[in-house]
């Protein structure tokens, strides 16, 4: 296949998603995205210079809100799901500096 | 009025049977929640069954439309919702681990529409983990069957959604449609499947896969029900920048059995090869029956048809590495324990949490939108959705309808499907470019193949234009009901 | 001999717009409140909610942009910055990189050499992120998303400047700028105007630029200055020594005056930016312009002008007060109430700014209103309290912002007009303090002012010093 994903890559891209593999998983995963990046290529048969990427099919533009504030104490709505809680914050790991 | 009978109304002839007195909410509601208990052991259509909630809901419509105060269409109704959108105080698991917890505190605006008509929320239907495979295989909570045959998948996303609606464990559902996720199971389990042009329903409430290409739409046993629905659902949402500001929603106006002189093309690309050939003959079949009818029928070619699968995984699987952030054991839903530190953290949660699919796509994702990647690969991708767009521009000069099958091949066998990823991303081919184009498309039952698995024929519109999609697509189930 | 090295800075500065609600949804931007109670699903990246975008925000952009001689993108988007942090709730930032809605721009400022013109490469809108508080029995950190989607601009300057007092120099007409405009407090300490330093060293006469460092949590003009001296010294030692200088971002300890890497593995610093797909684009029309435009006050150097045609004070005292908005504004209105302007100046000049000193308050902070300074300028003006009674009255008043008329009525600090009992007073101070007459008479003119105080004493301060003086020569 034209794209040789090594671990280096891999590892990469885990630490970009959050995401942590097992040796099986790194390897499948290796596999897959080099096949998905070959049929993804495919894209390049097509002349696209001249065409600007497209990422709104409409031309739907300018939607606001006016600056009226609507929402009233909701914490316990937001809290609502937390899994660790502690004076109406989110509980977390140490942070790098923790401050 | 006797129970079996009950379940094979479709939701507006049971809001007509409530409203003239021959049966109540709570007694559909009910009988919904025994199918539920006699059937769902065996095809696991639902994640979360909202059980007594939603009877003494039904309780509460009947006597408002007792009051006279629900008139609409779907007044009493039940219906189930797919689990990637949010309903409050009701779990929300999107078919995850990841979320096995989650209750949110409020409801997708959907969901409101629909319950401000006065259908009644049954409960939340499995799917594909994060709405991502075509087969509903991939959720954490088990696979679902196939009511016209359990060894077979019901497709996916929204395989839940489509599979209650055929086993008689709602009356209609809704689905989400990112590549095809609400049309290709609803022709698989052999019911009505809409995804309406992108902006038509609002996304608030929404749990996002890919965000230019999620709509909502529902899934009903016949078209009547399907204009009926979207015509409760389609709303101008303040709350979602994308949502659309339309005056056409009066959908039902367009129930009309007349064809005549309706310009529908077939893309050749659409019958070529990998098409299964009694889907081909079905959809042709299908065709003729229309042309019958007087509609003007001819095959065009579209272009750009196999560009369209490499297009979408590239947008879909970027805008999912993002959306998927925010899944990170903090604020809600599954956290990982006894991580060491903060990034240890981040990564247990999200690797025990999200499933292989899920993980592949965001993997994807994010490699496609890494520096040194974004302008190869996902601008590149923007580029070819513009050019696809205007392959469709050019058809919609031409004809008023695209016609064509919705999956190259009946419902597969159930574990068959996701070892080969490639192969499956293929079978999105005829529904995907609906979705880059923001396109409307139904999926409307037509036949079956020799093993009695049924087949979809898909209807393609131009933007706005649900109506020419709703007639047609009417006309040519009441044809074939009547046989001519 | 020791080669000679110039610093190259440039600043990115992020600025908290004085909106009512946040960029994104309509939860309050006010200060305060127990941990998360200005939150919703939309600041708290709940799955399913939406940003929509606060017109408000777009408008104070624009207004600072043009301010800022910028040119506006007439067609601008909403990117998403990817990273992972706990105060970032949906792990990406809504932000613009591809195209922020102002370019291009420039800002003049005064330098020990003359005018010079410090570039500003772009102006972009953002969402602030929320605040991690770290507890120290846990050992654990913990979030309050109350400022999660508080709206920001981030202003990126071009690397222009070369010392500690130009980027003063240029965060302080920044500062006059935005909150003349009325987008900003721009408060350091508060967080609500905030620098990143981008800093190289290169030997004079270089063409190209060292390799640059970032460094982050700069609150103060001081800490900015210490921070840029110390990382322009390492810089330099890092070169002679040998060594490169390495790309990355730090964080400046202001106490231990250094600052460290905050590099870590799990860093990637590749953002991964992609448009918003649930954000729509934004067009700025011409009338929109023209509307914002139509809008732009009188900046500092205009009021300069006009107040010296229009009043007269001296310049120092212009200087002083246009440096603030705030306290320009307060002039202007107790002015406008009938107050002389020389006056109001007095106040502001003397006791405004001893009792800001002192408090270590800025000029933002004042809290009194132009109506009551005005009516206590008018209570001096008439003589109802004396000077005395006026300066402690004030102090409450700067305090608590209270009705200084309705104030001296309850306390009865108002002086006593009674010409006889004041007469009377006096005449029992001369009886009882023979000693000081007789100085007075002897030529001591000081012993009157000793007379004069025994006089306020007995009348409990009420009285006018000045009438009292009189009435004393008088009977003495």
């Amino acid at each position: 296949m034209a794209n040789f994903i090594d671990d280096r890559t891999i590892e990469y891209v885990g630490i970009l998603a959050k995401l942590e593999l097992s040796d099986e998983e790194r390897e499948a995963a290796k596999k897959d995205m080099g096949r998905m990046l070959d049929y993804i290529d495919k894209l390049n048969e097509l002349d696209t210079s001249g065409v600007e990427p497209m990422s709104h099919v409409f031309p739907v533009q300018n939607v606001f809100r006016e600056d009226v504030v609507t929402n009233g104490d909701e914490s316990e709505k937001t809290l609502g799901n937390a899994p660790e809680e502690k004076d109406n914050m989110f509980v977390v790991p140490r942070t790098f500096e923790g401050n | 009025m006797d129970k079996s009978e009950l379940l094979h109304l479709s939701a507006v002839e049971l809001n007509r049977a409530i409203r003239e007195g021959k049966t109540t909410a709570v007694e559909a509601m009910e009988a919904v929640l025994e199918q539920i208990e006699k059937k769902d052991g065996q095809y696991n259509c639902y994640v979360t069954v909202a059980g007594d909630t939603a009877l003494a809901k039904a309780a509460e419509v009947q006597k408002k439309i007792e009051a006279g105060e629900l008139t609409g269409p779907l007044a009493g109704v039940p219906v189930a919702v797919k689990d990637n959108m949010c309903t409050e105080g009701l779990l929300t698991t999107c078919s995850s681990k990841i979320l096995e917890n989650f209750v949110p505190a409020f409801s997708a605006e959907a969901v409101l529409q629909l319950e401000r008509a006065g259908a009644v929320v049954i409960g939340k239907t499995n799917m594909d983990e994060f709405a991502m495979g075509s087969t509903t295989e991939t959720s954490a909570y088990g696979v679902t069957r196939n009511p016209r045959n359990p060894e077979h998948v019901p497709g996916g996303s929204s395989g839940g959604s489509a599979a209650a609606v055929a086993a008689e464990e709602c009356f209609f559902a809704l689905g989400s449609d990112t590549g095809g996720s609400i049309r290709q199971p609803a022709s698989y389990c052999g019911v009505v499947g809409m995804k309406p042009t992108y902006g038509t329903v609002s996304r608030y409430g929404l749990v996002a896969y890919g965000s230019s290409l999620d709509q909502i739409g529902p899934l009903t046993k016949t078209v009547e029900d399907c204009a009926a629905v979207l015509e409760t659902i389609a709303s101008h949402d303040k709350k979602d920048s994308t949502s659309v500001e339309r005056a056409d929603t009066d959908f039902t106006s367009a129930l009309v059995k007349d064809v005549k002189g309706m310009r529908i093309g077939i893309p050749r690309d659409y019958l070529g090869e990998g098409l299964d050939s009694e889907v081909r003959d079905a959809v042709l079949a299908a065709a003729e029956l229309l042309q019958a009818n007087g509609a003007v029928v001819e095959e065009f070619d579209l272009s750009l048809v196999e560009y369209a699968i490499p297009t979408y995984y590239t947008i879909a699987a970027a805008e999912a590495s993002s959306n998927l952030e925010r899944f990170d054991g903090i604020k809600y839903g599954y956290r990982a324990k006894d991580a060491a530190g903060l990034h240890q953290m981040y990564k247990r949660t999200r690797s025990q949490g999200f499933g292989p699919e899920v993980k592949r796509r965001i993997m994807l994702g994010s490699f496609v939108l890494s520096s040194g990647y974004y302008d190869a690969y996902y601008l590149k991708a923007l580029r070819v959705k513009a050019m696809i767009k205007k392959a469709f521009d050019d058809a919609f000069a031409k004809y008023d309808c695209i016609l064509g099958p919705v999956a190259p091949t009946t419902a597969p066998e159930l574990g068959r499907s996701l070892a080969d990823p490639i192969k499956m991303y293929l079978g999105d081919i005829y529904t995907i470019s609906v979705n880059l184009a923001g396109l409307p498309g139904i999926s409307v039952p037509c036949g079956a193949d020799s093993r009695g698995l049924p087949i979809g024929l898909q209807l393609i519109g131009d933007c706005f234009n649900e109506k020419k999609l709703i007639q047609t697509a009417y006309t040519y189930e009441q044809c074939a009901k009547e046989g001519n | 001999m020791a080669r000679e090295y110039e610093t190259v800075i440039g600043l990115e500065v992020h600025v908290e717009l004085a909106t009512q609600t946040k960029i994104f949804c309509g939860c309050s931007t006010a200060f305060g409140g127990r941990p998360n109670s200005h939150t919703c699903p939309v600041c708290t990246g709940m799955p399913g909610s939406l940003p929509v975008l606060n017109k408000k925000v777009l408008e104070h952009a624009v207004a600072v942009g043009l301010a800022t001689n910028c040119d506006i993108t007439r067609y601008c988007k909403f990117d998403r910055k990817n990273y992972f942090y706990p105060d970032n709730p949906q792990n990406y930032q809504i932000s613009q990189l591809y195209l922020p809605v102002c370019r291009n721009g420039y800002v003049e400022i005064e330098t020990e050499e003359g005018i010079k013109k410090v570039g500003i490469h772009e102006i972009h809108m953002e969402e602030d992120a929320g605040k991690l508080i770290h507890d120290e029995w846990e050992d654990c950190s913990l979030v309050d998303y109350n400022r999660s989607g508080v709206p920001l601009i981030e202003i990126v300057s071009e690397p222009d400047m070369r010392s500690a007092q130009e980027v003063i120099a240029y965060l302080e007409k920044l500062r006059l700028i935005i909150q003349y405009l009325g987008a900003s407090d721009c408060k350091l300490q508060e967080g609500s105007m905030r620098a990143d330093v981008n800093l190289s060293v290169r030997e004079v006469g270089a063409k190209e630029f060292g390799t640059r460092t970032e460094m982050k949590n700069l609150n103060s003009f001081r800490s900015i200055a210490r921070a840029i001296e110390g990382e322009k010294n390492r810089q330099i030692d890092l070169l002679e020594s040998g060594e490169a200088v390495i790309q990355e971002t730090r964080r400046w300890d202001d106490a231990k005056e250094t600052s460290y890497a905050m590099r870590s593995k799990e860093d990637a610093q590749d953002y991964r930016y992609f448009p918003d797909p649930d954000l729509v684009p934004v067009s700025i029309s011409e009338e929109f312009l023209e509307e914002i435009r139509s809008r732009q006050p009188e900046f500092r150097t205009e009021k300069m002008k006009r107040y010296k045609e229009e009043f007269d004070i001296p310049d120092y005292d212009i200087d002083i007060i246009t440096g603030s908005k705030h306290m320009a504004d307060i002039f202007e209105e107790t002015v406008a109430l009938g107050a002389q302007p020389k006056k109001v100046s007095n106040w502001l000049m003397v006791e405004t700014l001893r009792l800001l000193k002192e408090k270590e308050l800025d000029p933002e902070d004042i809290r009194f209103s132009p109506e009551h300074l005005a009516k206590l300028i008018a209570l001096t003006e008439s003589k109802a309290v004396n000077s005395t009674v006026a300066k402690e009255v004030f102090e409450v008043m700067f305090e608590e912002d209270i009705d200084p008329e309705s104030y001296v009525e309850e306390k009865g600090l108002k002086t006593v007009n009674d010409e006889g009992a004041l007469r009377r007073t006096v005449e029992e101070v001369i009886a009882a303090n023979p000693q000081s007459v007789e100085d007075y008479h002897n030529g001591k003119e000081k012993a009157i002012g000793f007379l004069v105080g025994q006089t306020m004493k007995a009348m409990k301060g009420k009285a006018d010093p000045a009438g009292v003086n009189r009435l004393l020569k008088e009977l003495l």
